[in-house]
């Protein structure tokens, strides 16, 4: 289902990917660890695929805690945020500041063919629902052009932050495309975090 | 079984940085033990799907978590399981509660299904089913790091 107003979701991403410093982690799920190789590649990037849905925040947030020293950013779609919305909860409750959670928000299951979300026709207030629980810092974008011009503040904000991107389906080239082997990355991932 | 005092003391000794939990009745009691503890940290999660992603996060990001839960959690969670503990080939250790293990004429299915079920993934799995196999929870650990691989403690517990 097409929204009013929703941004291409590579350009998107690409603003996330554009922002990015050198020690932050990214980890990416689903649509967007299909996505988000093809718009950059580094060892600090998660692509976490397979994996079961809705534990990329989860897997950032233990990323987050282990590492404070580190912005962390989790990349998740709504359908995956919907199986587990108390994990917003969880981030708050486990005090964490350093992460920051961009939820894609198509209403669709993308990589199974484009199946609507229980959400798809409601106007579910994700921003609302994260400062409900406690997050210091939230915003909710539908255009490409404000989402251009306000990431850079909003990625700074107190965190941890919540950002709501309301984005089209991806284009089904970047769908099809493989995401890089778990293993390599895991090996790449724990090299590049200096630990085991 | 174990008075919280006694647990801080064991996952703390084996170098535990995070217990990643939801309590149950005989695991609840820990809480002030776990929470007040200066040598590890307690992580609270809304769902047992979250424990183990989140403590693979915790793991890769170069902490040695703990995840806690009751059968009933395990049996909630066992895609996050699957996928860590298989995919990402995570050695993540977990103590799970089994609940009414001790009540001999209990059929509830939280306790008949534990045990298959962990098997069936062929878990490394450590039975603490009375006082006298307490220290089989720390050399169980152990082995599992040694080896590299995840494993279960099986803590009996009678009735909620």
């Amino acid at each position: 289902m097409r929204r009013l107003n929703d941004m291409p979701v590579v350009d998107a991403l690409r603003v996330v990917a554009d922002l990015c410093c050198d020690g932050q982690i990214v980890v990416t799920n689903q649509g967007s660890a299909r996505i988000w190789p093809k718009l950059r590649r580094r060892p600090l990037d998660f692509h976490y695929n397979p994996s079961t849905m809705s534990g990329a925040i989860p897997l950032a947030l233990g990323l987050a805690l282990a590492q404070p020293r580190r912005e962390v950013v989790a990349v998740s779609g709504d359908g995956s945020l919907l199986m587990s919305l108390g994990s917003l909860v969880t981030v708050v409750g486990s005090g964490v500041t350093n992460l920051t959670i961009v939820l894609l928000d198509n209403g669709l299951y993308e990589v199974t063919g484009g199946q609507e979300t229980p959400a798809a026709r409601s106007p579910v207030d994700y921003a609302g629902l994260a400062r409900a629980t406690g997050f210091p810092s939230t915003a909710e974008f539908h255009d490409l052009v404000e989402w251009q011009s306000h990431a850079s503040d909003v990625l700074v904000l107190p965190g941890p932050r919540f950002v709501r991107l309301v984005v089209s389906a991806a284009p089904p080239d970047y769908l099809t495309g493989s995401t890089p082997p778990l293993a390599e990355q895991l090996a790449g991932l724990r090299l590049a975090l200096g630990e085991r | 079984m174990f008075t919280g005092h006694e647990i801080e003391s064991v996952f703390a000794e084996l170098g535990i940085t995070h217990v990643v939990w939801i309590p149950d009745t005989s695991i609840g009691p820990w809480e002030a033990a776990l929470a007040g503890s200066s040598r590890l940290r307690l992580i609270r999660v809304c769902r047992e799907g979250e424990a183990w992603p989140l403590a693979a996060g915790l793991h890769l990001g170069g902490q040695s978590p703990l995840v806690v839960m009751q059968t009933t959690g395990l049996f909630e969670s066992g895609d996050a399981l699957r996928n860590v503990l298989f995919d990402l080939k995570l050695p993540i250790y977990s103590l799970i509660g089994v609940r009414n293990w001790l009540v001999p004429q209990s059929r509830d299915t939280a306790k008949l299904f534990a045990e298959p079920i962990l098997n069936a993934w062929g878990l490394d799995c450590q039975w603490i089913a009375d006082p006298a196999d307490k220290p089989k929870l720390a050399e169980h650990y152990r082995r599992c790091r040694a080896a590299g691989i995840p494993g279960v403690a099986l803590m009996a517990e009678g009735a909620p």
